[in-house]
């Protein structure tokens, strides 16, 4: 089976019902890709399936062969983050981080479409991401500030 | 440059950001296997027999029960009646009774499916209100209350109940642990309280303290969660590593955290309350019980908690107060935010919306003839000396949020027959004591170090836990602060404990006060020390190093350790519960504004003004974060989270149906940090975690009483409760 990730294209020749994110953190140790509650509730799981956000816990791999799929490693590294991830360090959108791969691929689809940069729009866009620490505030400014600076 | 005070950049930061911060289930161990927890699956019984049943191939497992225990059968805290697995008998269901480990993790779970207990039931109490086993009680008696309500002019009489509440971290538990050749013990993983574990495991295995080593890994989220509960899967897979030979990792799913480890303490608070014609509190007089579950676990400390705030942030003369924690047959209750105190303030608080019914006095300008101030006395005869911002944080939250004026404008808006819903704006204000209540803090004797090291690096030395509050950065700035040398400077060694001394748990909104004081002290230790050496703190690095070099000598580092002490006029009485119960307090004052759909019933939450006292914000963007993120968890408690039991097991243990807010459910939040400094803390801060937990309930049911002119006593009120309280009103 042929899947592309993070625009590296990878084969796997396990069972095709396994779960995307367990492909990606056991078979591939792409282990930013947190599991949270195995339901597809909580969006710790997000990565990003052709560019829209998915939850690889609801996903077995078999459904997304020939696809493109892009987790959080796809951003930026610990020396060289992302701007969305620069302004997620500035604006306070991160705290224990477990969330955090997932709240940030679901923003940098809504960044890449230019997502409409008030907070209820951002809101809106983020209610399939539970956050137990920041009450979310500190990560509508991230994404926010994310999106006026991709404007510039 | 000072840090203390800016927005510094959290230290652990950009790997969390990055996806490369390796919480336990992330961190690869050659040769691990998974394990699995058997549980029984009724409240009380009498344990006949346990079997392993044909269909599963044991041969390439490993089976632990209590027989397997090396040493004691406890898990040691404040009393050791906890089993670390049931033997013999169950007392509450979902108890753990045995444990599976197999090289493939769902291959070890299929093994439960394996397993027959064979039970001789026993009667069980379900209902903590029906209990009369009682584990604890306290009393506060102040004046004479009884003679006191009896003369008041006007005088209220309400029960309150508050529920169970799950804390939700988005990391579920997990732990890994392996014996080293030498037959020392390590445990790795989600955790607050690295030095409680390393007690735990001693009576368990028989091994020394310097034979047990604990590490924390990056930790998805605690508020209390993983203060206590990490006791028991660290024994559990220590027992399994012990027999399997080779490494264990143990991570719950989502169902088993939810349903079976601790969550906040259930509470029934009768409370009366007595004014005089002033509108001045004259008398209280409080009757508290809570839920401790089937085991002591830390509940006499919560009940403590609770009873030393249930008169809250007030002046009042007469004050009776009875606390008792009772034992039912469901699952442990434990740490969770706030730790007792949200359920008696939600009773304090509340109790002024039926104090301004009976007198025809405003609620809030009640509570403005009653806060405390200095000079104030508290319920325990303890007389507030300094750092009291309570009448700001009031004034503050009144203003910003023109709070009369909004009041009146919601009550024109109900009026309209053609409104789709009714608005409502209700206030509360509360006090939080930060660090270990009483002596807790003499008894913990906590130690921190900060080192110089020979490369010319300046390290703490703490076993406090960041999770996610942020206090890597927070200590680092008090410390580079304290040393005047450069933030970027000062780094932390990792929390192991084999590395780190005990400055004590990471709980009681007592990192920065207790654990920063301490790293204050060693800091200004350590800059007198380097002055010595060299006349003044070096600029560059280079300097740096060579003054390293000769204060590390023939070491490797140049340590500075201090242990708390406790301040000389700083007096509590444990039995009689009279004194000092904190060194300080933090203040805080809310105002939220709602609607209610008129057809739904929906609450709608519209905005949150909050002001909140605690003494200095050494991260300000920190300080919001945390201020931002606990008044939303208890936004959830008073809105949404609504745990169903029967038979004594949780029956929506998912986000599926337990309800956390979501980024929609949450409104916008204008928080204002007040700062009244409090003489020891570190540059005058308090402790900030855990009080915005204790405000918002009560000034919800306030405006939702604002908005429907119905009184909910009780959380989380939902949709259904307004129907029928509609319904009942005609």
């Amino acid at each position: 089976m042929q899947v592309k990730i993070n625009n590296k294209n990878r084969s796997f020749n396990g069972t095709p019902f396994k779960r995307l994110i367990d492909v990606l953190r056991e078979d591939f140790g792409l282990t930013g890709t947190k599991e949270g509650c195995s339901e597809g509730e909580c969006g710790a799981c997000t990565v990003l399936l052709d560019g829209k956000p998915v939850n690889s816990c609801l996903i077995s791999i078999c459904q997304v062969e020939g696809a493109a799929i892009e987790t959080v490693e796809s951003l930026g590294l610990p020396e060289k983050l992302h701007p969305l991830q620069e302004s997620f360090l500035r604006e306070g959108g991160a705290q224990c981080g477990i969330c955090t791969p997932g709240m940030l691929m679901t923003a940098a689809a809504y960044l890449k479409a230019g997502g409409d940069p008030s907070p209820d729009a951002i809101r809106e866009e983020l209610a399939g991401n539970l956050c137990r620490c920041t009450g979310y505030q500190h990560i509508i400014n991230s994404v926010a500030k994310a999106l006026s600076e991709n404007k510039k | 440059m000072p840090t203390v005070g800016h927005d510094r950049l959290r230290k652990e930061g950009p790997q969390k950001l990055t996806g490369t911060a390796l919480y336990v289930d992330d961190i690869p161990v050659k040769g691990i296997w998974h394990g699995v927890t058997v549980r029984s699956s009724v409240a009380h019984a009498k344990i006949k027999g346990i079997r392993f049943l044909k269909g599963f191939p044991w041969r390439q497992a490993v089976v632990v029960t209590a027989k397997d225990i090396p040493g004691e059968n406890c898990v040691h805290l404040i009393e050791d009646d906890q089993p670390l697995l049931a033997d013999g008998i169950t007392r509450h269901a979902l108890e753990p009774v045995a444990l599976i480990a197999h090289p493939d993790r769902a291959t070890a779970y299929n093994a439960l499916n394996f397993v027959e207990i064979n039970y001789e039931p026993l009667p069980s109490v379900l209902d903590f209100e029906k209990s009369k086993k009682i584990l604890k009680t306290f009393s506060i008696k102040k004046g004479d209350a009884k003679k006191a309500m009896k003369k008041a002019w006007k005088k209220v009489d309400t029960t309150f109940r508050v529920p169970h509440q799950e804390q939700a971290y988005i990391e579920n538990n997990g732990m890994m642990a392996w014996f080293e050749p030498d037959g020392t013990l390590v445990l790795q993983g989600s955790l607050q309280c690295p030095y409680y574990i390393v007690k735990a495991m001693k009576p368990i295995f028989k091994l020394p303290e310097e034979k047990i080593r604990v590490i924390q890994a990056v930790t998805g989220g605690g508020f209390g969660g993983k203060e206590e509960y990490p006791n028991i899967i660290s024994g559990h897979a220590a027992l399994l590593a012990k027999k399997a030979k080779r490494p264990i990792k143990m991570i719950y799913d989502r169902h088993e955290d939810m349903s079976a480890t601790t969550k906040r303490h259930p509470a029934v608070i009768k409370h009366k309350a007595g004014i005089d014609k002033k509108g001045r509190l004259v008398a209280l007089d409080i009757d508290i019980v809570m839920d401790a579950g089937a085991y002591v676990t830390l509940s006499p400390v919560v009940l403590s908690r609770g009873i030393l705030h249930a008169s809250g942030p007030y002046e009042c003369p007469n004050v009776n107060i009875h606390a008792s924690i009772v034992q039912t047959n469901t699952p442990p209750n434990g740490a969770y935010r706030g730790f007792g105190a949200p359920q008696t303030l939600f009773a304090a608080e509340l109790q002024w919306e039926k104090l301004a019914d009976a007198s025809k006095i405003d609620a809030v300008k009640l509570r403005e003839r009653n806060l405390v101030k200095i000079g104030s006395e508290l319920s325990t005869g303890q007389i507030l000396k300094e750092s009291v911002g309570l009448k700001k944080c009031v004034d503050t939250v009144l203003k910003r949020s023109r709070f009369t004026a909004l009041r009146r404008d919601h009550d024109k808006w109900n009026k309209k027959k053609t409104s789709p819903t009714w608005r409502g704006v209700g206030f509360a204000s509360v006090h939080h004591g930060s660090g270990f209540t009483g002596n807790g803090e003499v008894f913990l004797k906590s130690k921190a170090s900060v080192t110089l090291t020979k490369s010319g690096r300046f390290v703490i030395e703490t076993a406090s836990s960041e999770i996610g509050q942020g206090s890597m950065s927070t200590l680092c700035q008090i410390v580079s602060d304290a040393l005047g040398v450069p933030y970027e400077w000062v780094e932390l060694e990792a929390n192991d404990t084999s590395r780190v001394p005990d400055s004590g748990p990471t709980v009681a909104s007592r990192t920065c006060m207790i654990v920063g004081g301490l790293l204050y002290r060693a800091a200004k230790q350590l800059k007198a020390a380097i002055e010595e050496k060299a006349k003044k703190i070096p600029t560059t690095p280079a300097v740096l190093k060579e003054v390293a070099k000769k204060l590390a000598g023939k070491k490797s580092v140049f340590r500075i350790t201090t242990e708390y002490e406790k301040p000389a006029d700083i007096e509590f009485d444990d039995t009689t519960y009279k004194g000092d119960a904190y060194g300080s307090y933090g203040y805080a004052a809310i105002a939220v504004d709602l609607e209610v759909d008129r057809t739904t019933y929906e609450i709608k939450l519209n905005k949150i003004w909050t002001a909140q006292d605690i003494g200095k914000a050494i991260n300000p963007l920190i300080v919001e974060g945390q201020i931002i993120g606990g008044t939303t968890q208890a936004l959830g408690w008073a809105v949404f989270e609504k745990p169903i039991y029967k038979n004594g097991v949780m029956q929506n243990a998912e986000f599926t149906n337990y309800i956390i807010p979501t980024a929609l459910d949450t409104p916008p939040m204008d928080v204002v940090i007040i700062e009244e400094p409090y003489s020891r803390g570190p540059f005058g801060a308090k402790g900030v975690g855990e009080m915005p937990m204790d405000i918002p309930a009560p000034a919800v049911c306030a405006a939702i009483k604002q908005a429907t002119g119905l009184f909910f006593p009780e959380i989380p009120v939902t949709p259904e409760m307004i129907a029928a309280g509609i319904a009942r009103k005609g």
